[in-house]
């Protein structure tokens, strides 16, 4: 294969990854913005900093009202990370990989842009917004089943398991970096209502605000919501889940093609960083260096599959 | 246009459908318009899903379009497509020959049989060519010869695309199309197939490989890349074939070979089916700021270490001031008559044209010698006074860059509309395949349509639509 199809296939998999979770964290924030005005702004400060967005965003707008972050980033086409965009660019790397794709899937890329671009081309209302970011969520599933559906377990699979995978473990990383203080075992503050509502957005963030309740069978408590995102093997968005699935598509590559590269390496010390331990040597290591070292892990590994695979010259 | 003019119409005479149109026509009687408006609809909805669009240049938008499709198949007898297939065949040998002995000892020019001028002032010659001797002395590997109609016997070549003709993934889908929407047709009229089309072209390409390739030779699309204008083609293309769909940044020289960079490392190649202009292919050897070729990769050519198809610097036989000579040229090397007749063409470099032209301008079709795609040309009967004289003092300017030819009254063939049939001006492209074991033209083409009432320009780029072009089993 290509070191340049490689290459399209894994970043149109970290776009359309990276449409859905800033849907998502639209989705969470806007829920605060309804149901508790009084923390919109910071609620909204805090989503455009998680998609580190912030000084893009402070260029083009001033202030942090729901109306305007939200078409920031949804539709701003001059916003490199609006949804808009990502698909847009999602879409261009289909088209450039587009012999390495089943017709299923190239169909499904390009109904979802062809979608967008209609339905995000005017301003949205506030009552059609949920609507337009359930859609933005199921036509990433639409994506995600025909690739499971008609592609085969080769490279092509692989590179697009770990564009995913690589995006959703920075995202998850980065939604519990911006709010690691709410996350701190602090017997103070347990139970209380600001807490409350952070643990709330947080498993809004990543969809796991009633697996957890299945999942977990403590109380909401910081140790335990913490425990579940960053070392459940169950949960679908936790780093430690994210990591394995990396470490899965490396180790197809590393057969397939018959050699290990250091990004294969990389991928490992970065699991075994979140297996077999228990939460609070987290903590004692600190929360916000823990996490902040997985981001810049992640990056250095993201770096190093794009050297490894020769996606650019 | 001309007043009072009558245009060959191909599916009826007054007396009832033409021999090719008659199983057609009896199945169109029977079909409901409603039915055949949805089928419409449904065609243009899967053109947009499977995104077969292409990119108009010169847009404020770069947006993606898609070329109108067009249900009623032009249809061509096997009678008429043997004379079509020998006339191409016929071109085609001698625009190889005519390639190949420019390049080499020039005795056509020695023979006076075309000033020399034609081709020392031709920008599209390109001397790095010369003394060279391409795989098989194939320059041409892929022909796209436009062709028109004006009557029962009475067919044109209009241009012979000898450098990088597109439209050849039209031709497929758009019978793929046709066979989805109406199988029923294909089991009770015999239309010879085109789908062997891709696999024609990868064995060409491959015979067409270095002698000193050994094992089955690497194949691979080079494409300017997603902006194209004609990007689908080149990965549809591509899928078909199962190669590689590369760009310039992909292939770089490596051991006196091109190689590609995949995600094991490179891999050398033998044939390049280039869809780059000559003047991108090297930007050590051509435009420097060429971002869409590969550094050196004309020194590798010259040592004989690829293929480069179609040849650099084919232009020279395709440009419409060549195209006037074209029947001299057939009769230069091969000894006979075209069998197809060229367009009269009137050179405007020489002054006695030149005038006559100018005189005509009103009746005429101006072209530039060395245009493409419908781009900067005048249509004489549809412009308006001051477009004529504008166009007039250009001519004057610089007349050895534009050639007239009268307007043909090219023949019709009906398309659909919601209130039935009605005759539109059509053109034709059938593609020809070269390779050092021959020619191969696949049976049938890309028919284009002009969808305006009237009009007599069929590209895509300015408004024309396609059909399925079908020739009829024996």
């Amino acid at each position: 294969m290509l070191g340049k199809t490689a290459g399209g296939l894994y970043w149109m998999f970290r776009s359309l990854e990276r449409a859905e979770n800033t849907a998502r964290l639209i989705e969470a924030g806007f829920r605060i913005a309804l149901t508790r005005s009084t923390n919109a702004e910071a609620e909204w400060q805090s989503v455009i900093s998680t998609l580190a967005a912030q000084q893009a965003y402070e260029a083009a707008s001033d202030g942090y009202d729901s109306a305007q972050v939200v078409n920031f980033l949804l539709r701003d086409q001059t916003n490199p990370s609006s949804v808009l965009s990502i698909i847009k660019s999602a879409r261009d790397n289909a088209r450039m990989v587009r012999t390495a794709l089943t017709t299923e899937v190239w169909s499904a890329v390009n109904e979802t842009w062809m979608h967008f671009t209609q339905l995000l081309k005017d301003e949205i209302p506030q009552t059609e917004l949920p609507a337009v970011l359930a859609s933005i969520r199921q036509q990433s599933g639409l994506v995600r089943g025909a690739l499971h559906g008609t592609m085969l377990r080769n490279d092509i699979y692989d590179f697009c398991r770990l564009g995913t995978f690589v995006e959703r473990m920075d995202s998850t990383a980065r939604i519990i970096d911006v709010k690691y203080y709410s996350l701190l075992p602090s017997p103070s503050f347990v139970g209380s209502r600001l807490d409350n509502v952070q643990w709330e957005t947080i498993l809004r963030s990543v969809s796991a605000h009633r697996s957890f309740r299945w999942a977990v069978e403590e109380d909401f408590t910081a140790p335990a919501i913490a425990e579940f995102l960053i070392l459940d093997r169950r949960m679908p968005r936790s780093l430690a889940f994210s990591a394995g699935q990396i470490v899965n598509s490396m180790s197809h590559l590393a057969e397939e093609y018959s050699t290990t590269h250091p990004c294969n390496e990389m991928a490992s010390a970065l699991r075994a960083r979140l297996v077999n331990r228990d939460i609070n040597s987290i903590f004692d290591e600190g929360l916000h260096e823990f996490v902040s070292a997985v981001i810049d892990s992640t990056s250095s590994l993201a770096h190093q599959i794009e050297l490894d695979y020769r996606f650019t010259e | 246009m001309g007043i009072n003019k009558t245009y060959f119409s191909e599916m009826h005479m007054s007396e009832g459908p033409r021999a090719p149109y008659t199983g057609y026509e009896a199945w169109f009687a029977n079909q409901n318009n409603a039915r055949l408006a949805t089928k419409a609809q449904e065609a243009e909805a899967f053109f947009r899903r499977t995104g077969i669009t292409f990119n108009v240049y010169g847009q404020q938008d770069a947006d993606e379009r898609l070329i109108p499709f067009d249900l009623v198949p032009r249809i061509i007898s096997s009678r008429e497509w043997t004379k079509l297939s020998k006339g191409i065949e016929q071109r085609v040998y001698a625009i190889n020959a005519f390639l190949h002995d420019i390049y080499n000892r020039q005795e056509i020019l020695r023979a006076g049989v075309i000033p020399t001028d034609l081709i020392a002032q031709n920008d599209a010659f390109l001397p790095q060519m010369i003394d060279f001797k391409p795989p098989g002395d194939v320059y041409t590997h892929i022909v796209g010869t436009d062709i028109v109609r004006t009557g029962e016997d009475d067919f044109f070549v209009l241009e012979d695309n000898a450098r990088t003709p597109s439209g050849v993934s039209y031709m497929l889908e758009n019978r793929e199309t046709m066979l989805q929407m109406f199988p029923e047709l294909f089991s009770s009229i015999r239309v010879q197939p085109v789908s062997d089309y891709p696999k024609n072209l990868r064995r060409s390409l491959e015979a067409s490989a270095p002698p000193g390739c050994s094992g089955r030779p690497c194949v691979v699309i080079l494409t300017p890349g997603i902006h194209n204008s004609a990007y689908y083609e080149h990965s549809f293309l591509a899928d078909q074939m199962g190669v590689e769909l590369v760009e310039g940044h992909d292939l770089r020289v490596v051991d006196g070979h091109i190689a590609m960079r995949t995600t094991k490392g490179y891999k050398t190649i033998d044939v390049i089916y280039r869809r780059v202009d000559d003047e991108y292919l090297d930007p050590l050897t051509f435009n420097p700021k060429s971002m869409l070729g590969v550094p050196g990769i004309m020194d590798v050519y010259r040592a004989g270490n690829i293929t480069i198809a179609n040849a650099p610097g084919t232009g020279v036989a395709d440009d419409k001031a060549v195209y006037s000579y074209i029947p001299d040229i057939i009769k230069f090397y091969t000894g006979e008559p075209a069998i197809l007749k060229n367009v009269e063409t009137y050179r405007c470099s020489e002054p006695q044209q030149l005038k006559y032209v100018l005189d005509k301008l009103a009746d005429l079709v101006v072209k530039e010698v060395h245009g493409s795609g419908g781009y900067g040309m005048l249509v004489g009967p549809a412009a308006s006074k001051q477009e004529l004289s504008d166009f007039a003092d250009k001519l004057r300017a610089r007349p050895g860059n534009y050639i007239a030819q009268p307007t043909l009254s090219l023949s019709t063939v009906p398309i659909f509309t919601e209130s039935g049939l009605a005759p539109r001006h059509v053109d034709l492209r059938p593609f020809a395949l070269v390779s050092p074991k021959g020619v191969n033209i696949t049976a049938g083409g890309l028919t284009r349509v002009a969808l305006k009432e009237g009009s007599l320009v069929v590209n895509s780029s300015q408004g024309g639509g396609t059909k399925d072009t079908w020739v009829l089993e024996d």
